[in-house]
């Protein structure tokens, strides 16, 4: 009985990583789309992902306070870009937080990349 | 005949002593005196350069270097590294948080690199700058006095013309900035091209 109860709790545990993790969560791409091109004012700056970006994902885009050139996102156009998960979640926490004032919650990320990915 | 050749034969060995002895004395000299050379020409090098030292790290280059170029430790004092790389959430108006471990390790690398531990003399100028009493100088090596005493001939115009958001970007006229190289000859300003002063 109580191992039952023990192997169900670990097994919820285990569950519950595993949706906690972007890659599980199916994402929507459009709504992908519309939080890319979301424009915030945060610190009386008009900001959106696309500001470095640009709309399009194939599009390489440019830093705009440093003008440093950024390489496209898409992966058909730049197979090195979105395959290091740990440098995905670093860059999602700081340009969430600099652009939209906040985090980004896990299903938006899974829809960023869902986005992101389908083109 | 027989004691001529003895003796040519004894006066070659001889001299392929002596001469041989010879080579290698002054070879041990000269490798000694050239280690002292190098020593002293590498002391003339360090303070006379126009640049820091070269180094970096691809981790160090991967983390900083995504945004801007990645400055060489070497143009800051360690007191500047430490409150920039403990203010990251909030750097110069932009996030490059990084999570702890990898903060503590770039902060290592720039600590130990800091301008106020190296004897370029370039490094030297910009630590003139280190208040005496606090330990501080200035946050950014583009508000540096000395780097500011170097740029006051640039006009906003010039700035504009290179492409560069701002004096910060050292890369868009110091074509080996992230090398530590900061020589005349390798400016290179677009729409202006070489600088003559
Ligand atoms: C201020 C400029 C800027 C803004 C705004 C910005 N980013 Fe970025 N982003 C960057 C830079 C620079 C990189 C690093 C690119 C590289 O290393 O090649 C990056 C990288 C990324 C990566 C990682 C790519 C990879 O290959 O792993 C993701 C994901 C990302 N950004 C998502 C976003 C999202 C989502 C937003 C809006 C909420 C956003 N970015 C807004 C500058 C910006
Ligand atoms: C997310 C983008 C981003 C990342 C990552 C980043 N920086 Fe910056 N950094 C900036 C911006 C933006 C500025 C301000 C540029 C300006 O004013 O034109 C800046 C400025 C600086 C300056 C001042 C330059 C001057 O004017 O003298 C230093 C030094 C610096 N960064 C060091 C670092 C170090 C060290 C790291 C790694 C821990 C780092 N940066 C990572 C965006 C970034
Ligand atoms: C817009 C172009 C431009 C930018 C950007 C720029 N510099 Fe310079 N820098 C120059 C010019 C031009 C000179 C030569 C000034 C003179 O001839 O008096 C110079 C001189 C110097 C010198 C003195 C070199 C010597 O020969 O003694 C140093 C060191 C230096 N710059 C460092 C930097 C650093 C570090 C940065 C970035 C934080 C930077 N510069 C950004 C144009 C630039």
């Amino acid at each position: 009985m109580n191992v039952r109860l023990i192997s169900l709790t670990l097994l919820a545990f285990v569950l519950n990583i595993a949706i906690a993790n972007d890659e599980v969560i199916p994402g929507n791409a459009e709504n992908g789309r519309l939080l890319w091109t979301l424009e915030t004012t945060v610190k009386g700056d008009v900001r959106s992902c696309s500001t470095c970006h640009t709309a399009d994902p194939r599009q390489p885009g440019k830093h705009t306070r440093t003008g440093k050139p950024i390489k496209p996102l898409s992966p058909s156009i730049n197979p090195a870009s979105l395959t290091d998960l740990k440098k995905i979640n670093k860059w999602f926490h700081r340009n969430c937080k600099w652009t939209l004032g906040r985090v980004c919650t896990a299903q938006e990320k899974a829809d960023v990349l869902a986005f992101l990915r389908s083109n | 005949m027989k004691t001529t050749i003895f003796s040519l034969a004894a006066l070659s060995l001889m001299g392929i002593l002596v001469f041989g002895a010879g080579i290698a004395i002054s070879d041990s000299d000269r490798r000694y005196y050239q280690e002292d050379d190098d020593d002293d020409r590498w002391e003339r090098m360090m303070r006379r350069s126009t640049g820091v030292a070269v180094k970096s790290s691809p981790t160090y280059k991967e983390e900083c270097g995504s945004c801007h170029m990645a400055y060489p430790p070497g143009l800051l004092p360690s007191s500047s590294w430490r409150r920039i790389m403990g203010g990251l959430a909030d750097h110069f108006g932009d996030n490059a948080e990084l999570d702890e471990q990898m903060t503590q390790q770039i902060s290592n690398f720039l600590i130990s690199n800091a301008a106020d531990k190296s004897r370029y003399r370039r490094s030297r100028q910009m630590t003139a700058a280190i208040h005496p009493s606090t330990g501080l100088a200035p946050m950014r090596i583009s508000e540096n006095p000395y780097f500011k005493h170097e740029h006051d001939e640039i006009s906003v115009r010039v700035i504009k013309q290179s492409g560069a958001t701002s004096l910060s970007h050292c890369n868009a006229c110091h074509q080996r900035a992230e090398q530590g190289s900061f020589n005349e000859h390798e400016i290179w300003i677009k729409g202006l091209g070489r600088w003559d002063d």
